[in-house]
This record gives C-alpha cells, structure tokens and sequence, in this order.
C-alpha cells in the first residue's frame, strides 16, 4: 500500500510572504481608485443631466476640502496606475523589434512613461484650448 | 586558515508516514566560502538525519532537480551560496504550490501533466518525407523561439506563481513558454491545435501578471512574457473564430 | 484527452486592458483637472466646467464620445482587476462579488449611457 500523502500548504496570506506580492498587491488595488474615480465622473455627470442647479451643486462638493484631500488621494493612486502599467509593458506586451533588435526592456518603459507625460500634457493643453 | 563558521540552517521537514503536517528543524552546519546551499542540505544528510530528502543530480545549474525555496524565494540550491546568507540563518523549503511529497520534495505529477498537455514536440505543417531533406531555418527564424529553448524544467516559476498557488489546473508559466517556444518555430503548425488549451479557463487568462516567474527564472527564459502573449493570440482567437473556421477550442 | 472549455476572459481583458491604458494615459491629468485645479481655481482659465461649457461638451459628439469611454472603460478596468483581486485574498467568484464588481460596473455603464443620450446632440 502507497504510503504518499503529499501535503498542500495553505494560500492564506500568500501576498504578504514577498516584497515583489506586496507591491503587485498594491498595484492591482489602484483599480478601486479608479473605480472611485469613475464614480465621481458618474454622480457629476447625472448631476449635468439635471440642470444647471444640480451641476453647480456638485461643483461646489467639489470643493470642499475632504474632497480636494481625496482627489489628492486619487491622484497619487492613479498616477502609481499610470507607473507600473507602463513598468510592467516589458511583461505584458510582445517583443517590439527595431531595426531586426528586439527593443530593451527599460526602453520600452521608457517610452510608456513618455507617453503618459505627453498625453497628459496635450490633455491639459486641449481642456485649456477648449475652455479659453 | 581561519576557524571555522557555522551556519544555522532551519528546514522545513515533513515525514508522510508519520507527521500531520510539516514542521520546521534547525540544523548547525560548519560552511565554507565555496558552499552552496546544496550542499549545506548535504551536509545534514551525511552528518545528522540520514532520512532528510531532495533531490539534485547536476550541482552546475542545468538539470533543474535542486530547485527550494530559500529565505522564501525560489532557487536553484546548487547556485546559491550560504556565503551570501551568513551570519544570518538560512530557511529552506519545499517549492512553493506545489505538495509536499516529502521534506524538500513536491510532487511533480501535475507540471508533468501540463507539459504533456502542450504537446511539447514540433507539429509539422504537413506531412513531410525523408526525401524531402532537411528543414531550413533561417537565423532570424531560430531567434523567434530560441531563448524559450532555455527552459530546464526546474519549476521555480510555478514556486513563484500565486495563480498557479490558487488555481493548480493552471496551465503555468514554465509550460507556456514551451508552448510558445514551439508556436514560433517556423518548422511547426501547431497553432491551432494548442490553442485550444491555451484559450481554455485553464489557460492564459488566470495570469494575473504578477511577473515573479520571470524575475526568478534561472534561465532568462521569462515565461510571463511567454503567458502574456498568448493572452492577446487567445483574444484574437477568441474574435476571429468568428470569421474562419477552423481552430480553437468549443 | 481532457476536453476543455474555452474561455470567455478575452471580453473582460480587453476591456481592462483599454481601460488601463486609458487610465494610465490620462487618469492622473483628468484627476488634476476636475479634482483639484478646477476646484482650487488654478491654472484652468475660470468657469472651464461651467455648465454651458460641459453642457456643450456633453453634447458635442466628440465630447460625449469621450466622457462615455472614459467612464465606461475606468469602471470595466476596474471591476476586473478587484474581481481578480478578491480572488487572490481568497474571496472567489460568488455571486456576490460579480454583483460587486462586474455588476458595478454595467449599472455605471447604463446611467452613463443613459444620461449622455438624455442630453442630446
């Protein structure tokens, strides 16, 4: 008779075992700040589709300086989104070959982070064209 | 000569004749500089606890058998040197999402399985005569594939994978990148045959990138990127099914 | 051979990964401008959000394009990343926790929709 009885270790708290969980788990929490964030956008925009009263209400809540704390919140959550979704391009996307060299990996995130600073800038720029 | 220095070594045992579950024993080791944590766990064979099992066969970091996990983070034993550890203790263990069969050996039957599942052999596009010679491949051709050709089945990725930890049918990042290894093989037409494990809910999609099993690789085979791939060819798949016929799982 | 059962993940990724991508883009400078710089008065010439500047927005094809893509792909990213995450922790894919996520996430998409239509072009 088989004497085997492999023993399955526990998954319990398996991110807090490693740094390199630690972070991913940090990472993918962003993703409730983003939620909160789309939300926001949500409740403002039914506020619009109410009239002028209800949007200049939610203008002023918008205002008030718990809501300036969490947009601060907010802003450092998605920004470290816009970080590490670049960092991890090397991983998620296919080798980008340049000239018959594959492309290095900080090259391509390199090139993420650019991209998000540009389309921020030309954002910024465009809402500032548009309300000008 | 300089005297003597002991490393503690804590090891986490497990006896399935006679324990419930695995507990931790420390063991005194006397090291030199040249010692790889191999060989430290040899050393409690020989000297304290005959019964203490691993295994290893090469000590040069290609065989792929010694692979534990030390201080908590998969490697190869064999190129790990307790050096790097003293004066601190050293902690070793079983891969990680796998069982323990015994002490520092998991059971190998589902990654087995898993490399069967791949079909880890060329496909050949149609059937081809000895008349017909040799394949010929060109440089860029072999570069498509060659770095997944690394892969020496050690498992570290799979010690380094929660999804695999959480989900054990997940197909995994070490089979995957021979997956892929023979889907960018110009002499291969296997595509379509091996999607359909790698589309499946065992498949690519339990990823949830992490990326440790690229960090831990020995190899630099990196298997994540391997897995990540083949999320977008799944989804591809998954909306031109649509417009051919043919491929693809049900 | 096992046979077996094809995933319907790729819907949900490709909307997490549009959703991240756009998130990753323009999340952060979005959250600057309606959060903080519009509020605190800074650097935006004022009333940029008055409400015939977003009303117009709104209804300028373009603009609603916009404002339904955002939300739209923010809360699908969203609500498959903490689907996944809650996995992860140990909470698995009961129905609760769709209801939670991906269920969030298409009521947000109706009112979205819904009001945009509403407004008119």
């Amino acid at each position: 008779m088989s004497k085997r009885r492999p023993y399955v270790r526990s998954m319990d708290g398996w991110w807090k075992k490693n740094p390199f969980y630690v972070e991913y788990m940090i990472h993918e929490g962003t993703a409730l700040f983003v939620a909160a964030y789309a939300i926001v956008l949500t409740v403002g925009l039914v506020c619009l589709g109410q009239g002028e009263a209800a949007w200049n209400g939610w203008l002023e809540a918008m205002q008030s300086p718990l809501s300036i704390i969490f947009h601060l919140v907010l802003l450092v959550a998605i920004a470290y989104h816009a970080f590490t979704w670049f960092k991890l391009f090397p991983l998620t996307m296919p080798p980008i070959v340049l000239n018959g060299k594959k492309m290095e990996p900080c090259a391509i995130v390199g090139a993420g982070w650019t991209a998000g600073v540009v389309a921020a800038l030309a954002l910024f720029v465009i809402v500032w064209g548009i309300a000008a | 000569m300089s005297e003597q220095k002991i490393i503690e070594i804590e090891v986490l045992r497990y006896l399935p004749e006679s324990d419930q579950a695995p507990h931790s024993e420390v063991y005194k080791v006397p090291f030199t500089d040249d010692m790889s944590v191999l060989q430290g766990v040899q050393y409690i064979k020989d000297n304290f606890d005959g019964s203490l099992t691993f295994r290893w066969s090469c000590r040069m970091a290609i065989c792929g058998s010694c692979g534990m996990m030390i201080n908590g983070v998969p490697k190869l034993s064999c190129e790990t040197f307790i050096r790097d550890y003293y004066p601190r203790r050293i902690s070793v263990e079983a891969l990680d999402n796998f069982p323990i069969e015994k002490d520092l050996v998991v059971d190998l039957s589902g990654f087995i399985e898993k490399l069967e599942a791949i079909q880890p052999y060329i496909i050949p596009k149609e059937p081809r005569t000895v008349e017909q010679g040799e394949y010929i491949q060109t440089p860029a051709q072999f570069a498509e594939y060659i770095q997944y050709t690394s892969c020496i089945n050690c498992m570290l990725c799979y010690a380094a994978c929660p999804h695999t930890g959480l989900d054990p049918d997940f197909v995994g990042p070490g089979a995957m990148a021979l997956l892929h290894r023979y889907n960018m093989d110009s002499r291969d037409g296997g595509q379509a045959q091996r999607m359909e494990l790698a589309a499946s809910e065992d498949g690519v999609f339990v990823c949830g990138a992490t990326g440790y099993c690229s960090e831990v690789c020995p190899k630099k085979v990196d298997p994540g990127n391997a897995v990540n791939i083949n999320k977008i060819n799944a989804a591809k798949d998954y909306f031109l099914r649509f417009l051919s016929p043919k491929g693809g799982a049900k | 051979m096992k046979t077996r059962k094809r995933s319907n993940a790729p819907i949900f990724w490709l909307l997490f990964g549009g959703g991240g991508m756009m998130a990753a883009l323009f999340g952060p400078m979005l959250v600057f401008i309606t959060g903080i710089a519009v509020p605190l008065g800074l650097l935006l010439p004022t009333g940029t959000m008055s409400y015939p500047n977003m009303l117009a927005f709104a209804q300028n094809f373009i603009g609603k394009g916009f404002i339904f893509v955002v939300i739209f792909l923010f809360i699908w990213h969203a609500a498959h990343r903490t689907f996944h995450s809650a996995h992860e922790i140990g909470i698995h894919g009961g129905p609760l926790t769709k209801l939670m996520t991906y269920g969030v996430a298409a009521v947000v998409t109706v009112i979205a929709g819904v009001v945009l239509l509403g407004l008119g072009f």
